[in-house]
């Protein structure tokens, strides 16, 4: 066991302490304010309400913004659990020259700057297929997103590859099993939790993502980031916003949860 | 791309290893090509190919009456970087703040980690794993709006500090450090944490019965061990912070970034806005290539 000295582990309770507190006071201050009856976001709150709520959930904005970001970020992940299934599957099964690159390749999209993913497709879209007439519009904000989104699938898919006993495809290939029934039956059971969390994982970072989404979005199209990011431009942020950033705040619990019941099963077996 | 991995560079069966089938037959029937088709095809063709071309346009002109984006061959978008003095600042305060910001993740989530892997109760270990993690998840523009809220003129911070006539730091460069580290410290956090705990602990057995006190302990012994993890999670922190430029419009106050000025040039002059796009590719580019051969890319 690591000893230290009395004083070395209460100085360690407290920068842990510190950290928890810089984490989670923002946070909750966030909450509080969504329960602001003031128009502007303060400290101490002396007026509570709930008229923000009523206002957030009766609007149009939002609930079209919240549409956009889930049509957007089922797309990507849909594009995202296709192509980080056959690199990880490429990448596990061969070696090859080159392989380095791939890898590279894929991590490539969340390693550089969003900005630079952002600006480079903006200039692609924008300067090279607008006057060749392609307008992506919309499908530009799915493309940006499933490009980022890969690396996630990838992550967790190769991982479990990594972890599989061979023996068993195998043995499923001897008794006769075509090519196909080996993965439907075999293969595809035994990596499809790590399938669902990358996928999941592809979800929150496309619903989370803003700085691509500003360089690709069709003008007139908000996801729910972008609704956030125009409401906090104003001279005057109206408190809603912090209705809907608590609504986030608690709905991260969903995918903490899930992950953590993911890993279990893992673990189980 | 894909022309250039032709079928027979899989791996012919070694004997050493135990006996393996061949590859070919446990994909089924999608050979290494068949796999790797379409993803290259997107990748490259989409995202390697509009960073192509965002580098030829970084070499293009801009008409300054039309701001229609001329082709043609020069290098005034680059000298541009280095002779404005306002944008080499940008590029320096850049490259300072995401190194601090790094260091700042670096100083907090080594003794977070040590806390949660070697003195926490199991009880409180799961807790703290759960409660570092979740705000990961919290959303990014949540964040920037939470340090918005603590920070604001009659805000959080500067209530808390006025008895001690302190004066928060307001929207300031300051803010935007902390805003960021803020936004990225789990990146670095949860690596640190995971190696630490792969720390086997006869290891600080051996370094205590040699006499070694627990500073000496932690420095000579932990820190080597985690040294993989804290350059996988500094990738995160330095990468994510440099490319940022809504905490500094959102809590820097007149505080610019290089993606301020990318920003702020992509409608009015693409090809000085691509030249400067650059400069955070160089700086990851170098950071990547110097942190490749310790091994950590592989973790990531």
């Amino acid at each position: 066991m690591l000893r230290l000295s009395r004083p070395a582990k209460i100085g360690l309770g407290l920068i842990v302490a510190l950290v928890l507190a810089f984490l989670y006071v923002p946070l909750f201050l966030v909450v509080l304010n969504a329960f602001n009856g003031a128009r502007i976001a303060a400290w101490p709150v002396t007026d509570f309400s709930l008229r923000w709520w009523e206002a957030a959930f009766t609007s149009e904005a939002i609930r079209l913004a919240v549409l956009n970001s889930v049509i957007v970020g089922l797309g990507a992940t849909a594009i995202a659990l296709l192509l980080g299934t056959l690199v990880a599957f490429a990448l596990q099964r061969y070696s090859f020259f080159g392989k380095q690159t791939v890898n590279l390749l894929v991590v490539l999209p969340i390693a550089l700057p969003g900005i630079v993913t952002g600006v480079a497709l903006n200039n692609t879209y924008n300067q090279i297929l607008e006057p060749a007439g392609i307008q992506v519009g919309y499908f530009g904000m799915i493309i940006a997103h499933a490009t980022f989104c890969i690396v996630m699938v990838f992550n967790n898919v190769l991982a479990r590859l990594r972890r599989l006993n061979p023996s068993v495809e195998e043995a499923s290939m001897d008794l006769g099993a075509r090519p196909w029934q080996t993965f439907r039956f075999i293969t595809f059971p035994q990596f499809r939790s790590a399938f669902a969390a990358g996928g999941l994982l592809a979800f929150a970072l496309s619903f989370d993502e803003v700085v691509v989404t500003i360089f690709t979005a069709p003008p007139g199209v908000d996801t729910l980031p972008l609704w956030i990011m125009n409401q906090m431009a104003r001279p005057n942020e109206a408190s809603v916003v912090n209705v809907v950033a608590t609504v986030i705040i608690v709905a991260s619990l969903i995918p903490v949860w899930v992950s953590q019941r993911l890993g279990r099963d893992v673990t189980e077996r | 791309m894909v022309t250039s991995l032709p079928a027979q560079v899989r791996r012919p069966p070694k004997a050493a290893k135990p006996p393996k089938s061949s590859p070919a037959r446990r994909t089924g029937p999608l050979g290494l090509v068949g796999l790797l088709a379409l993803p290259m095809t997107w990748l490259v063709g989409v995202y390697i190919f509009s960073l192509v071309m965002l580098l030829v346009t970084a070499f293009w002109t801009t008409d300054p009456f039309t701001s229609k984006v001329k082709p043609g061959f020069t290098f005034r978008n680059f000298e541009q970087i280095f002779q404005n003095s306002a944008y080499l600042s940008t590029s320096l305060r850049t490259l300072g703040i995401a190194l601090l910001v790094t260091a700042l993740s670096i100083l907090f989530a080594v003794p977070l980690g040590i806390f949660m892997a070697k003195i926490a109760a199991p009880w409180l270990r799961a807790v703290l794993a759960v409660a570092v993690t979740l705000p990961l998840w919290a959303g990014y523009l949540v964040k920037i709006l939470a340090m918005r809220v603590t920070f604001t003129e009659g805000g959080f911070f500067n209530w808390l500090m006025a008895p001690l006539g302190v004066s928060g730091p307001g929207f300031s460069i300051t803010t935007v450090v902390l805003t960021l580290t803020y936004l990225w410290f789990p990146y670095m956090a949860i690596p640190v944490y995971t190696a630490i705990r792969q720390i086997p602990v006869n290891l600080f057995d051996a370094s205590a019965d040699m006499g070694a006190r627990s500073w000496r302990t932690i420095r000579t012994v932990v820190l080597p061990l985690i040294r993989p993890a804290i350059i996988a999670g500094s990738i995160f922190t330095f990468s994510l912070s440099l490319g940022d430029y809504l905490a500094a419009r959102f809590v820097g106050g007149t505080t610019q970034m290089i993606g301020s000025v990318i920003a702020s040039n992509i409608n009015l002059n693409p090809p000085i806005a691509a030249a400067f796009s650059v400069v955070p590719i160089v700086f990851v580019v170098v950071y990547l290539v110097g942190v490749r051969r310790t091994g950590a890319l592989d973790r990531m």
